[in-house]
């Protein structure tokens, strides 16, 4: 329930972004982010919000790691 | 070797392993660390980092699940909720197999309730709207990372001017049952890993206080296998030198204010109360309840429900594992009784519970 997935923005809308990782596309609100986020940035998304920004690098490595260590079904 | 392998990199994770050995070679007492995220413990068994520890560096899981946190008590009065006509509960998929006093959510929906797994709270707001003769219930459980969403989605159907969207809501905050753990007599936590994305939102400055009144480090560290072997280094020296400081070894996420955007919807739609752990009671502000200005989504006081006595489940040693003080082993029921296929307790069904990563991984 605590995970938090890093996904790429590939638009946005108002508060809402379009938001994607290994070609699956989400939906994910940008109510919660105190950061400036823009168009190829990442966010780690957790239960449909985006709630924090990283650097491309460092959402990469990320991803990695959590599709060895968690089912696909908790990567949402 | 690229930045990407680095986290992975079973060099360097036995690199680590080694360093910390070193530095507590000799030591009688083990140096005893707690991790208090649910991911934290999938990935430390997964990785099988407790097997590349000296015996002086002992890791121990706390109440970090919060499905297995929260009490049979919920359960019950989210069951009594589905059996109401035109009602849809909505809840993230790990709710589903829990077991109430006497009955699961899984069971209920088995009956006939209606019953959805969602992504998001924001999914039960969109199923509340296209759906204005049903009530929709979303079971609001989780920590500091999920109260926000939860809140968002309470704006978000206040802005709509739904009257059919109520949140049932169990959300705790983490670092009151680490102050609780750390003045138990019977638990020597000689430092916590803190939680990753629990601090995103609040801030590592939120354990400050545990290291003032407790004397006892804190880590703020990410899942990856070398985050947590250098969170465990970063520990281990802090205890060796008598320090208690907190760190952020997860600084490319976690910032020392937190999310203060996210901080202030918390802020805003909930507020403190005194709520019920399983298995360690009661704790003096350790949760969030729906704000009084925002009670008309409240479904404890929207809903009133007739809820069944509360049972609690024989033998089941979910209490003692949330506090760390026994081991998955330890419990009777453990890989008997009680399986991911059928779990008796919650630290079973949820798979951020210990028992289930202890039983998924066989150690």
């Amino acid at each position: 329930m605590c995970v938090g997935v890093p996904m790429q923005v590939i638009s946005i809308e108002g508060d809402q972004a379009l938001t994607e990782v290994d070609g699956v596309k989400r939906e994910a609100s940008l109510m919660l982010l105190d950061q400036e986020v823009k168009v190829g940035d990442f966010v780690i998304i957790h239960a449909g919000f985006a709630i924090s920004k990283l650097d491309e690098e460092d959402a990469k490595a990320t991803l990695e790691l959590m599709r060895e260590v968690f089912e696909p079904e908790l990567m949402g | 070797m690229n930045y990407q392998d680095s986290f992975r990199d079973k060099e360097l994770v036995q690199g680590l392993a080694r360093r910390i050995a070193e530095l507590t070679r000799g030591r009688k007492k083990p140096l005893v660390f707690m991790e208090v995220c649910g991911t934290h413990t999938m990935a430390i068994y997964q990785y099988g980092l407790r097997s590349l520890l000296p015996p002086e560096v002992k890791l121990i899981s706390g109440p970090g699940c919060p499905v297995c946190v929260t009490p049979n008590g919920y359960l019950d009065r989210a069951i009594a909720l589905s059996r109401l006509p035109d009602l849809t509960i909505t809840t993230f998929g790990d709710m589903l197999r829990v077991p109430g006093s006497s009955s699961s959510l899984m069971e209920e929906r088995a009956k006939g309730a209606d019953i959805r797994v969602v992504y998001s709270p924001l999914d039960a707001v969109r199923i509340a709207a296209a759906n204005p003769a049903k009530r929709v219930v979303f079971l609001g459980v989780g920590f500091e990372t999920t109260a926000p969403t939860v809140a968002g989605s309470i704006l978000a159907a206040k802005a709509q001017g739904l009257s059919n969207y109520f949140v049932l809501a169990s959300h705790k905050t983490m670092p009151q049952p680490m102050a609780i753990l750390s003045a138990d007599p019977d638990l020597s936590v000689d430092g916590y890993i803190c939680p990753a994305h629990v601090s995103a939102i609040i801030g590592a400055d939120a354990y400050r206080f545990l290291c003032a009144e407790y004397q006892v480090p804190c880590v703020v560290t990410g899942f990856e296998p070398t985050d947590v072997m250098q969170g465990v280094e970063m520990l281990a020296r802090q205890a060796l030198q008598g320090e208690s400081r907190v760190e952020i070894q997860y600084s490319r996420v976690v910032r020392w204010e937190g999310n203060a955007k996210a901080q202030g919807l918390l802020a805003e739609v909930f507020t403190p109360f005194d709520a019920p752990w399983r298995g360690i009671g009661v704790l003096p502000g350790s949760g969030l309840r729906i704000a009084d200005a925002y009670g008309e989504f409240d479904a404890e006081l929207a809903l009133p429900v007739q809820v069944e006595e509360l049972k609690e489940h024989q033998g089941c040693l979910c209490g003692e594992i949330l506090k760390g003080k026994v081991a998955p082993g330890d419990c009777p029921l453990f890989g008997g009784k009680c399986t991911p296929e059928s779990p008796v307790g919650a630290c079973m069904v949820s798979s951020e519970g210990t028992c289930a990563a202890a039983f998924k991984y066989g150690r």
